[in-house]
């Protein structure tokens, strides 16, 4: 037997191919993502600074963001904003995939163009957003008292604090908002038509066979779109930070923007890990509700 | 039964209803475009229409974004950074997804629930001890450091969808090409790929935009104007004080999506296909 054929059939074995194969992520993720939360979690729990050794100080950090301002109101804005963007996406989801998912003309550009904010830089596109909320400027409010809606001049949008955390909502869903609708398209698309047939002709009208057949069977889909939303909603960050830098007073600030402030621009890093790790509890938990209800099977 | 009898009417009407969103979903981008298209003179008068451009078109702030400013250095960057952590991440992506969708090892139930974890673990959850990890490699202020960095969301999301997708090759095709005498490696390269390849097109095209788009580690890492990628650039470098070049920073955000709206365009079919498979940054 020749080398070449003996490296072959070892390599043949599972036993061999598998750690293998799986080997360089493996080392990746245990080295810049679990040896990372490890570093996390030992800065949470220090008084880590910016180019300064650092001492032990048990929950100090947790003690201090209780007693701030600052972290409370941010603590009140991270479910403000995921529970209302989350509502409007889901929503607005199913509506905009029900209509998408009837005849229409164009249908593959329609589908295209819904996609699309989804698909662009997100920082990028937050500028646009930037500037159609600008204070003298906002087309915005331009549009509203030319259509008669807003009296002159406006809302100064990103000024104002709940006129600031209603923007960056509306930014969020409107980024989101691709992505719940086409993944609600393709389980609509997968319900079979025998249902409401058989439905229609049993004397349900629209209302009752939506209520009855579509939303009972797209239960499953809603799920898992609403648990990864929640996760990446929560952990948002691009379009705060160009949007209103968590402003004005912190109306807007959510844990990764200000765990960015506290952490590099103050250089209080445990502080800014010890705010980071708040997303860790939203983490298990949406990790926790799929395996245990979405997907039963393992991994 | 009246809406059923008139076809034409509720077509019309679903296309109406469908309007608000449209205008929702391309205003932003009609907006920019038209921004970086207006002359100084009209973008600040405060009684032209912002809705069109009156006073004749320019690509004043597209010459001076490209030749005043770094933004060519920026997308230099951004394309090296995004080319190399993408073709790392789908290799290393690929042969995990293998080994977890076909073979049997020590571990392996383990390390797909890893792969599953690290797949929902936001970026904004570990910048700034991976900051720290940059830095003690010297990499700080380097986009080298955002080419090692990005694997650690990408690896985790195209080994989870291309997983999936040999999920979906019957195993019985391998089998028989190992019968005839083809090793494991052989019968994965010559028979299990050629039929993945519209799984290896979707997890290179959404690890490209992922690694394009990537905002929160690339102003954290690096921060140099030769260093930096298009995203951070056009946001961080273009504002200087409290002046807005309002036409420039249109016109950079325009640019620096370019290569994403080029590739949306040719592959929109991918983009769909591979959203519904799971993908979700």
């Amino acid at each position: 037997m020749t080398l070449r054929a003996r490296a072959g059939n070892w390599l043949d074995r599972e036993r061999v191919l598998g750690p293998l194969f799986g080997g360089p992520a493996v080392v990746l993720l245990l080295l810049l993502v679990a040896y990372p939360f490890c570093i996390a979690l030992y800065f949470s729990v220090s008084n880590a600074f910016i180019g300064r050794p650092s001492h032990f100080v048990g929950l100090r950090n947790f003690i201090n963001l209780w007693q701030s301002d600052a972290f409370r109101q941010t603590f009140q804005n991270a479910f403000v904003f995921t529970g209302i963007a989350v509502l409007f996406k889901v929503v607005m989801g199913i509506a905009l995939a029900l209509l998408l998912n009837e005849q229409l003309w164009f249908k593959r550009m329609i589908r295209g163009a819904v996609l699309l904010p989804w698909v662009i830089p997100t920082a990028l596109s937050t500028l646009g957003w930037w500037w159609m909320f600008n204070s003298l400027y906002s087309v915005v409010n331009w549009t509203g008292i030319a259509l008669g809606i807003m009296d002159p001049p406006g809302p100064n949008w990103l000024g104002q604090r709940y006129y600031a955390m209603a923007a960056v909502i509306t930014v969020n869903i409107w980024r989101g908002l691709p992505f719940f609708a086409i993944s609600i398209l393709a389980a609509l698309v997968a319900i079979p038509k025998e249902l409401y047939e058989a439905a229609e002709a049993d004397g349900a009208n629209a209302n009752a066979r939506f209520w009855h057949i579509t939303l009972p069977l797209l239960k499953p889909v809603l799920a898992v779109v609403v648990l990864f939303s929640t996760i990446f909603t929560f952990s948002d960050f691009n379009i705060v930070y160009v949007l209103t830098r968590g402003g004005p007073i912190n109306s807007t600030h959510l844990f990764a923007t200000l765990s960015r402030v506290v952490g590099i621009d103050t250089g209080r890093i445990g502080e800014g890990a010890a705010i980071s790790l708040y997303l860790f509890p939203i983490l298990v938990f949406v990790v926790w509700a799929q395996l245990r209800y979405v997907r039963k099977q393992a991994y | 039964m009246a809406v059923a009898k008139r076809p034409l009417l509720s077509k019309t009407m679903r296309h109406l209803a469908l309007l608000p969103f449209l205008v929702f979903a391309l205003f932003p981008f009609y907006h920019m475009t038209l921004t970086s298209l207006k002359q100084d003179k009209e973008l600040y008068d405060r009684h032209a229409a912002p809705l069109v451009i009156r006073q004749g078109p320019t690509l004043e702030h597209y010459s001076k974004l490209l030749w005043e400013t770094e933004f060519l250095t920026w997308t230099k960057n951004s394309l090296l950074v995004t080319l190399l952590a993408t073709g790392a991440s789908v290799a290393i992506g690929t042969v995990a997804a293998y080994a977890l969708a076909r073979l049997k090892f020590f571990g392996v139930s383990t390390f797909g629930t890893g792969i599953f974890v690290t797949y929902l673990v936001p970026t904004t959850l570990l910048f700034l001890p991976l900051a720290q990890v940059v830095n003690w490699l010297g990499l700080g202020d380097s986009k080298w450091a955002l080419v090692l960095t990005y694997p650690t969301f990408l690896v985790p999301f195209c080994t989870w969808l291309l997983m999936g997708y040999f999920r979906t090759v019957p195993k019985e095709v391998e089998e028989c090409a190992m019968v005839d005498g083809a090793t494991r490696i052989q019968a994965l390269w010559r028979i299990v790929l050629p039929i993945a390849v519209p799984g290896l097109v979707c997890a290179t095209l959404f690890a490209f935009t992922l690694s394009w788009n990537e905002f929160i580690y690339a102003l954290t890492f690096t921060s140099s104007s030769d260093q930096v990628t298009a995203s951070v650039g056009v946001t961080s470098e273009l504002i200087r004080g409290d002046i807005y070049f309002w036409g420039e920073l249109m016109a950079g955000a325009i640019l620096g999506s370019v290569p994403i709206v080029i590739l949306y365009v040719f592959f929109l079919d991918y983009y769909v296909s591979g959203l519904t498979a799971g993908a979700i940054k």
